[in-house]
């Protein structure tokens, strides 16, 4: 009988490391979408990426690319200089919530509004992973953090930023999307889009983001199957899926 | 070469041109806007980058990214940008990615005054962010040694691998001088062994600019190895001195105060008096040589600064005993005139007693 080899690491993948990341986490989903999509685009030596402030801050631990550590939330304006500078190479940023939508809610926005020809991966867990479970700006209404002991409050701290709505309202980007890693058929989608993502990178088309909703089970207090429950049914609901702006629809809207 | 008369943020602007350099990011804030305003001109015709940033942090920031691809880039800013910008050095610092920073001082603390001070000099020769790091400070006190400085900061930034700010004033920016700026191409030696974007030419290799270091020993490693390139950056170290032979008093002045204090001791030693100038041209590394080693005529050193006394405590943590070392200066953006200095110094002669003046 012949055999079918259907399933290997990516050779992206350093060998022989395990991820740091807590069982149900999806950074090592995210992670592993992106190895496979660099390798399908076989653009693995001419990018660079961008790690955050948070729980993938050490992913250069795991992925063999060049790799520059950002300070909290300014990933956007690293990336701006570095492909300012090089033109030729694909750029990501890697962010999470408090880095992408609190503390680095400038230097998002004046990105995307430029047009920065890069590609932001932004990990939307409702949490703090790294510090330990502090409220995000992305925390759902009644959510118990450590920051917000009775429930986040919206009477207080607002509603969750929607941050694929918030970026669509500007003009210039040229492809936003929101995906979830919730189940098979989400993660298949999920690899899509971030191939489009960086397609749209690579030829020239604008600034590109895909939001990626995903779990946190150590900090929301859960197993990681009612951990994925949770995010089907809370998160995705006020969080909708889909494409929010695509360039090749841009001729017709404007 | 032409001489041309350029004002001294065009200066400096014109002077990064000519070295070499082809990005700049910044933001506008008085008095230093004229930098920005210049190379959004300039730099396109050139074949380079200007982007004006959404803040001084975001600036600081794209000079990292730019600068760690191994590019000769720039910002410029004052008091309250340099301020949001310190927290880029110290990543700057941490990650040792070369990048030319000028800090055009203005008054302060808080929003203070659009005029010239020297207020910023502990912020940038402590460092100005978190942790154990330096800058390379230049400290230059004409247009024409603005040059000079401007263009040789990328070669120290690129030997030592460390952020390199030049340290100039509001007057200075503000300032008409006639100057001459040549074409100078920078050193920046080979990059390729770290420069991000450059994969192929190591071979396949990556590279990682980082300074997380979750482990005690990572962590002391780092700091060693910065701690060890700072004891080699000292031999930078480097300082004007003007008639000190036989001085008793010496005047120690950077920048601005340091060009005036000159004409002060020429006219002091036309009138026989025995003043000396050190006008240091590093902040960091601080000339620490020519202040331990000071001809045995020098009884008190006068440190004539435009602030409340900063540059006069490292100065008496390094002057040798039995030497008065004190402060003379305004914080409130005045500039010190010749005669002041010069009446200062007199009466301090005048209280040293002897006989001669």
């Amino acid at each position: 009988m012949k055999e079918v080899k259907v399933y290997s690491r990516p050779s992206i993948w350093i060998d022989g490391v395990h991820t740091h990341y807590c069982p149900g986490c999806g950074h090592g989903i995210m992670h592993r979408i992106l190895c496979e999509v660099l390798e399908e685009l076989d653009i693995a030596d001419e990018t660079i990426g961008i790690a955050p402030v948070g729980c993938a801050a050490m992913m250069y631990n795991y992925l063999d690319l060049d790799f520059i550590e950002s300070p909290h939330g300014r990933a956007p304006a690293i990336a701006t200089g570095l492909k300012r500078a090089n033109p030729d190479r694909t750029v990501f940023t890697y962010q999470g919530d408090g880095d992408l939508a609190s503390i680095g809610m400038a230097e998002i926005i004046h990105a995307a509004n430029r047009g920065e020809k890069i590609t932001v991966i932004f990990i939307n867990n409702a949490i703090y992973g790294m510090t330990g479970g502090q409220m995000a700006p992305t925390t759902m209404p009644d959510q118990v953090t450590t920051t917000s002991v009775k429930g986040r409050d919206p009477e207080k701290c607002g509603y969750p930023v929607r941050i694929c709505e918030l970026l669509s309202a500007l003009r210039t980007p040229a492809y936003i999307a929101r995906v979830s890693l919730a189940d098979p058929h989400y993660i298949r989608k999920a690899k899509e889009v971030l191939a489009k993502a960086l397609k749209c990178q690579m030829d020239g088309k604008g600034f590109s983001l895909v939001e990626v909703l995903s779990n946190c089970p150590t900090n929301w207090k859960m197993s990681p199957v009612e951990a994925f429950r949770w995010q089907e049914e809370t998160m995705i609901p006020y969080y909708p899926l889909g494409v929010y702006k695509d360039f090749q629809q841009r001729m017709g809207e404007e | 070469m032409a001489r041309v008369l350029m004002k001294g943020n065009e200066v400096i602007a014109e002077a990064a041109l000519k070295a070499g350099c082809r990005y700049f990011f910044g933001y506008p804030i008085t008095p230093q806007s004229g930098i920005p305003e210049y190379m959004s001109v300039h730099l396109p015709e050139r074949g380079g980058c200007f982007l004006q940033a959404e803040s001084e942090l975001a600036a600081i920031n794209m000079v990292m990214g730019c600068a760690a691809s191994g590019k000769q880039v720039m910002t410029s800013s004052s008091g309250p940008g340099i301020s949001l910008m310190s927290e880029g050095f110290s990543f700057l610092a941490a990650c040792e990615v070369p990048a030319v920073i000028v800090d055009v001082m203005r008054g302060g603390p808080g929003l203070g005054s659009l005029l010239s001070t020297q207020g910023d000099y502990f912020q940038v020769t402590c460092g100005g962010g978190h942790g154990d790091y330096h800058l390379m400070v230049l400290a230059p006190a004409t247009l024409q040694e603005a040059v000079d400085m401007i263009q040789s900061a990328w070669d120290l930034a690129f030997r030592y691998r460390n952020p390199v700010m030049v340290l100039a004033d509001a007057f200075m920016a503000q300032t008409m001088e006639s100057v001459e700026i040549p074409e100078r191409e920078a050193d920046l030696g080979d990059v390729s062994s770290w420069a991000l974007g450059k994969r192929p030419e190591r071979g396949g290799k990556r590279s990682v600019l980082k300074s997380i270091c979750l482990n005690t020993s990572q962590m002391e490693e780092l700091n060693r190895r910065l701690q060890a390139k700072y004891r080699i950056m000292q031999k930078e170290a480097a300082a004007e001195t003007v008639e000190m032979g036989n001085a008793r008093l010496a005047i120690a002045a950077f920048g601005t105060p340091g060009r005036i204090s000159e004409t002060a001791v020429r006219k002091l030693r036309d009138k026989g008096y025995r003043v000396g100038l050190i006008r240091p041209k590093t902040l960091y590394p601080f000339p620490v040589q020519v202040f331990s080693e000071l001809p045995d005529s020098v009884r008190y050193i006068l440190s004539v600064e435009m602030n409340s006394g900063q540059m006069v405590r490292d100065i008496r943590a390094v002057a040798g005993k039995g030497i008065q070392v004190n402060h003379m200066g305004h914080a409130g953006c005045t500039i010190p005139s010749s005669g002041e200095i010069a009446s200062r110094c007199m009466e301090i002669l005048d209280e040293m007693g002897g006989a001669e003046p």
